[in-house]
């Protein structure tokens, strides 16, 4: 086979890890609940991809292949862990469906199970992000550590440690029951919002790791709807991320200069992705149960109108920061709740929101103080307005964002 | 726990100090020195004279080596130190992620060693 024959497999089997990755990692585990196993018997079967396709050409069905031989590693594997008592009964689950795979793919997607478990309870909700990212799309736990800002060693460290809860703790792989789901289905979305933010934040204009992780999330997200069609949060979330995602390139100027929501020109954003949001959150309205994500993206729908009507409708956006408010009071919210109020209502009203934040919550996030020192200086608190800015500024991790607000203390 | 916060800085970071006039890099060092106080985080510490004015001395076979200039030979030197007392390493590596020199060169995060200091005084 030539260079460029051998480039194409490799791309191809690039292309079939990518979209296989989490089916396969989560079939295979759902009997075993061994994450770390399944991971292993599944790099082993792309190792073996990479050597014998270019050779033997593409089989029919790669995705059934992968199974197979991971299925094989994976029982080789586990005969070498020597937990007979425990896994006779894996061993004969493994073996008596693995005929069957070879001829379909029409193997049960577990993915939805997957995600269940990667956001536990059980587990510390801190890793619920990383091992989800790791586990259903396949990202390297160095690679995930960057976005996390925590060092490659203590990142695989976690997320070992978390697979081992899900091995020995006792967690199932199973769809939460009617009466969990609400509680669990959160913490599965706030997982996958918390990748999204992740990436949001990254984003300095150059950096293509966050913009990779925001689509990884945009992803995770189109995978859980396909899986739960019927919940209208889920829809809510993925809303909420294609609002923002619309308007990526507009946060910088030609010079790499940091511009705040309200100054983009909404010509800069892109239409399609708005358009898409705009008919998730239509469709999550209709089921008439509203939640934090569908109120998040309205907020954002309001937003991204001014492109048609060339005016912001803060009046609308307080009444939605009002009910998410209720139902989500975090920092961010009651943050941006006050942001939204001093455009509607003055600084007064928006200042008196700030106030009944305790300070202990507030000393190290950085979004309270930006937006308190924008309220000081409109109301003439001109010192206290600098010490805001000075403390806006030396939170910032952006370099463009520690510029504008530089800028705008004067 | 306390944790070093160990700031390398390119040349063109050295060379602001020289302004008459506050810079953006140094008004975001001030930013940066004033939120770790008001968050209660900070310990100490100082920044360090411009590399070219360090001088190195090593004791081979009995004799004086000096050397002008710092230790390390690299483009970005250690130009100060900043000690934090943090719960976490995770939130040193947020710290250190919001100096302003971590955009423009590196810092390095260390957990200071209580231990290995009492082995010595006491």
């Amino acid at each position: 086979m030539n260079g460029s024959g051998q480039e194409d497999t490799h791309r191809t089997i690039e292309q079939i890890a990518r979209e296989s990755y989490g089916r396969l990692v989560a079939y295979l585990s759902s009997h075993t609940r061994d994450v770390a196993s399944a991971e292993d018997a599944l790099s082993d079967a792309l190792v073996a991809a990479l050597r014998s396709w270019p050779r033997d050409g593409l089989p029919q069905n790669p995705e059934a292949w992968l199974l197979t031989t991971a299925r094989r590693a994976l029982i080789d594997v586990i005969r070498h862990q020597q937990v007979v008592l425990a896994s006779e009964p894996t061993l004969l689950l493994l073996k008596e469906n693995s005929a069957e795979a070879t001829l379909s793919t029409e193997f049960p997607d577990e993915r939805l199970k997957l995600l269940f478990v990667c956001a536990h309870p059980a587990i510390d909700p801190a890793t619920h992000t990383p091992l989800m990212l790791q586990t259903v799309l396949g990202l390297d736990a160095a690679r995930i550590a960057q976005s996390f800002l925590v060092s490659p060693t203590t990142m695989g460290q976690r997320l070992v440690r978390a697979k081992t809860k899900i091995r020995d703790g006792g967690i199932q792989f199973e769809i939460p029951q009617e009466r969990d789901l609400p509680q669990r289905l959160d913490a599965v979305l706030e997982a996958i919002y918390a990748a999204f933010g992740i990436g949001w934040d990254d984003m300095v204009g150059i950096d293509q790791r966050g913009r990779d992780l925001a689509e990884e999330a945009i992803w995770l997200a189109r995978v859980l709807l396909q899986l739960m069609p019927g919940e209208a949060e889920v829809r809510g979330l993925l809303a909420l991320m294609l609002h923002c995602e619309a308007r990526r390139a507009s946060r910088r100027g030609p010079d790499g200069q940091y511009i705040p929501l309200s100054e983009q020109d909404p010509k800069q954003w892109s239409l399609p992705l708005i358009e898409e949001a705009e008919s998730h959150l239509a469709e999550a309205f209709k089921h008439g149960r509203s939640g934090r994500f569908q109120l998040e993206a309205a907020i954002q729908s309001v937003h991204a109108e001014r492109a048609r009507s060339g005016r912001i409708e803060w009046q609308a956006i307080v009444r939605f920061y009002e009910q998410l408010t209720r139902i989500s009071p975090t920092l961010g919210t009651r943050t941006g709740y006050a942001a939204a109020v001093a455009e509607a209502n003055g600084p007064e009203a928006a200042l008196v929101i700030l106030d009944a934040i305790h300070l202990d919550v507030v000393s190290g996030y950085q979004p309270y103080w930006a937006v308190r020192a924008h309220l000081l200086q409109q109301l003439g608190r001109t010192l206290e307005a600098l010490q805001a800015y000075d403390r806006a500024t030396g939170l910032a991790e952006d370099p463009a964002v520690r510029e504008f607000l530089l800028q705008k203390r004067g | 726990m306390q944790f070093a916060l160990l700031v390398f800085e390119s040349p063109e970071a050295f060379a602001t100090r020289k302004n008459d006039t506050i810079d953006p890099y140094t008004g975001a060092w001030r930013a940066y020195y004033q939120a770790m106080v008001d968050a209660g985080v900070y310990v100490g510490g100082d920044p360090l004279e411009v590399p070219e004015t360090g001088t190195t001395i090593r004791i081979k076979e009995g004799k004086r080596r000096v050397q002008d200039g710092p230790y390390a030979d690299t483009k970005e030197q250690l130009g100060g130190f900043i000690i934090l007392e943090l719960p976490s390493l995770d939130q040193a590596l947020d710290w250190a992620a919001r100096c302003p020199a971590a955009a423009a060169g590196a810092v390095e995060v260390r957990p200071l060693a209580p231990e290995s200091k009492r082995r010595i005084t006491e």
